[in-house]
């Protein structure tokens, strides 16, 4: 009966998302008055696992899986619920358990909620509360099958600390041919910057800063506050960033605890997709920009000005508080 | 080739979001409908491989008559025929049923879809479709290739992207990167007319079951007013970050 959580790990090591959804797992299983289990993929030990709540962790090691595998973790997640008699499983909203959940529902004949942003509003029948329409709104949707799958929505319930003891176990999953249709070629991953996904903080800019030459200074600011920098479409349409910096409701969804928008406007499209962002604060000449209806903080001026001064501050401020 | 482009019929991205009947149903009142654009950028792919490598494109949306303007404007930009599944979208596992019917008919060797849909953002009814017809997937697809019985991709992943090898039949979720934006087709007159004499076929609803359903909609608390900081005075705003929101 206990409510299974998908833990992501990446070289062996728990990533935030893991910890996220541990943490929410434990909310629910407290509602259900039950226990988390966590399912995990070459993982090096439990990592922080029972800080959060979790009491047994399945480990799966298999060299096969090294490389993501979205068809075969859906598969192996679906035989590790069916042992624990799990009938709630979460996963993140990374872009890799979005991929395997879509697979994952199926495989459990489980009703799918994705975009959940709290714990259950009733777990009978079972509600739960999505962002929909790209942010604009919210969707109270019920879950009415035995077995339910709740994709929970980056950085919304947090990370709470819940200390349980966690045993590990072995977990061998019967694997077959058919999961290993797609095989990964090649990743092409910085490693050393923060994915928009995974930051806290994301420095964004737009067409507000002439051409790709001036970027040097939206880096440094990211770089100063440990940041991942993005960018509106038509500066990724333009060449001038790549394409996995755009963000919006045709791009990435941003939900950090701070987004900072330099020369961007506003528009309806790029707000949707930033929107669950905590705190956004706004650095545009125009006065009139729709990105200060949106923001919480906002500096008129221009940014050739005001970036580099906030740079020297953050410096200061950084040394002071370090 | 046969491709199959999944399309879903959408509200477009400028509109305003609304509510009715007691905050249980979406206003359509004054909303344009287009193309789920990441549907749109899978057309456009499956257009150049139709050029380019002699491929048949059809198109389905599981809908009621109010999708097949947006089926007309997919057969105006070149595709070659359509069918509208007769049934309403009323959850992402009803409607995977839908298309998983028209797959195993239909004998496809591609068929893409999108990422996600930008009304309900469910992002799971291609996948579901592939669970349930046997086909490969790729979620996020941002390129795509078929040479014979292979596929190579490439998937955006969190902080980076991944290529991929698949075998046919695959099933895509893509999005912006299969073709950028400059390649969209705006339809002319001439595939206008064309489109009007090309098959809108319409077929019956197979769907047996639901899993989920919307019980009522809210819309976000309104914000407060922006805080003004001077240009000149960025301490100001640091403390304020630091102290007040607590985000750095
Ligand atoms: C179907 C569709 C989907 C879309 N999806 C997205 C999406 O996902 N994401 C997205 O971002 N957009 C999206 N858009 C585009 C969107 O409508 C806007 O065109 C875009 O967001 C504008 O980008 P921008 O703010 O960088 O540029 P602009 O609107 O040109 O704004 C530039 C801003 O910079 C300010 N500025 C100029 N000089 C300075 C200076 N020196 N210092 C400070 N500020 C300065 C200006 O006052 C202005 O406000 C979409 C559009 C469509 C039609
Ligand atoms: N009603 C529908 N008819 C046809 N295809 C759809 C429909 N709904 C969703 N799809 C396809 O599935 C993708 C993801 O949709 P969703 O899972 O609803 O976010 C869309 O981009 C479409 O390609």
């Amino acid at each position: 009966m206990s409510v299974l959580v998908y833990t992501e790990s990446e070289a062996g090591s728990f990533k935030k998302a893991a910890y996220e959804v541990a943490s929410y797992g434990k909310g629910i299983a407290d509602q259900l008055g039950t226990g988390v289990t966590a399912i995990s993929f070459n993982a090096n030990g439990a990592g922080d696992l029972g800080n959060y709540g979790v009491s047994k962790q399945l480990n799966v090691s298999d060299s096969k899986l090294e490389k993501f595998n979205a068809s075969a973790y859906a598969d192996a997640i679906a035989q590790a619920a069916k042992a624990e008699g799990a009938t709630t499983v979460i996963i993140s909203s990374s872009a890799n358990s979005k991929y395997l959940g879509a697979l994952l529902c199926v495989h459990l004949e489980a009703g799918y909620a994705t975009n959940v942003m709290e714990l259950p509003a009733s777990t009978s029948p079972f509600t739960v509360k999505r962002s929909v329409f790209t942010n604009k709104a919210f969707a109270m949707t019920e879950i009415s099958t035995t077995n339910k799958l709740v994709g929970l929505a980056n950085n919304s319930y947090g990370l709470k600390e819940n200390s349980t003891d966690c045993s590990t176990e072995a977990f061998t999953p019967t694997l077959n041919e058919g999961d290993f249709k797609v095989q990964v070629q090649s990743v092409d991953k910085a490693s050393d910057k923060v994915s928009i996904a995974d930051a806290d903080v994301v420095v964004s800019a737009g067409r507000g800063l002439k051409g790709p030459e001036n970027w040097g200074m939206i880096e440094e600011l990211a770089e100063i506050l440990g940041a991942a920098t993005a960018c509106s479409k038509p500066v990724s349409d333009m060449g001038w960033r790549p394409h996995g910096e755009h963000v919006g409701q045709t791009g990435k969804p941003v939900a950090t605890n701070l987004y900072i928008a330099i020369g961007i406007s506003g528009a309806i499209q790029h707000l949707a997709g930033v929107s669950s962002s905590k705190v956004k604060v706004v650095i545009n000449t125009d006065p009139e920009a729709p990105f200060f209806k949106a923001a919480d903080y906002g500096v008129v001026g221009d940014a050739f000005e005001v970036v580099p001064a906030l740079i020297e501050k953050l410096k200061a401020f950084k040394a002071a508080n370090a | 080739m046969k491709i199959l482009v999944c399309i879903s019929h959408v509200p477009d991205t400028t509109s305003k979001i609304n509510f009715t009947d007691n905050n249980t149903q979406f206003d359509t009142n004054g909303v344009q409908y287009v193309i789920n654009p990441n549907d749109e950028f899978g057309l456009t792919r499956a257009m150049w491989f139709k050029e380019k490598q002699g491929a048949s494109v059809e198109v389905v949306t599981v809908g009621g008559a109010e999708v097949e303007p947006t089926l007309r404007k997919a057969l105006a930009i070149g595709a070659d025929s359509a069918t509208r599944v007769d049934a309403p979208a009323l959850d992402g596992y009803a409607v995977a049923q839908e298309l998983a019917a028209v797959v195993k008919n239909g004998g496809y060797d591609l068929v893409i879809a999108g990422r996600e849909s930008i009304d309900y953002n469910g992002g799971m009814v291609p996948g579901m479709v592939a669970a349930m017809t046997g086909s490969s997937f790729v979620n996020t697809c941002i390129s795509l290739e078929v040479d014979g019985n292979t596929a190579t991709a490439v998937r955006e992943i969190d902080g980076g992207k991944e290529t991929v090898s698949a075998t046919l039949p695959l099933i895509i979720g893509g999005q912006k990167g299969l073709v950028e934006e400059s390649d969209l087709r705006i339809p002319n007159m001439r595939g206008i007319m064309m489109a009007r004499k090309k098959p809108l076929n319409v077929t019956p609803s197979v769907a047996t079951a639901t899993e989920t359903k919307t019980v009522s909609f809210e819309k976000p608390a309104p914000k407060g007013d922006v805080k003004l900081v001077a240009a000149d005075n960025l301490d100001q705003l640091i403390d304020l970050l630091h102290n007040e929101a607590k985000a750095i």
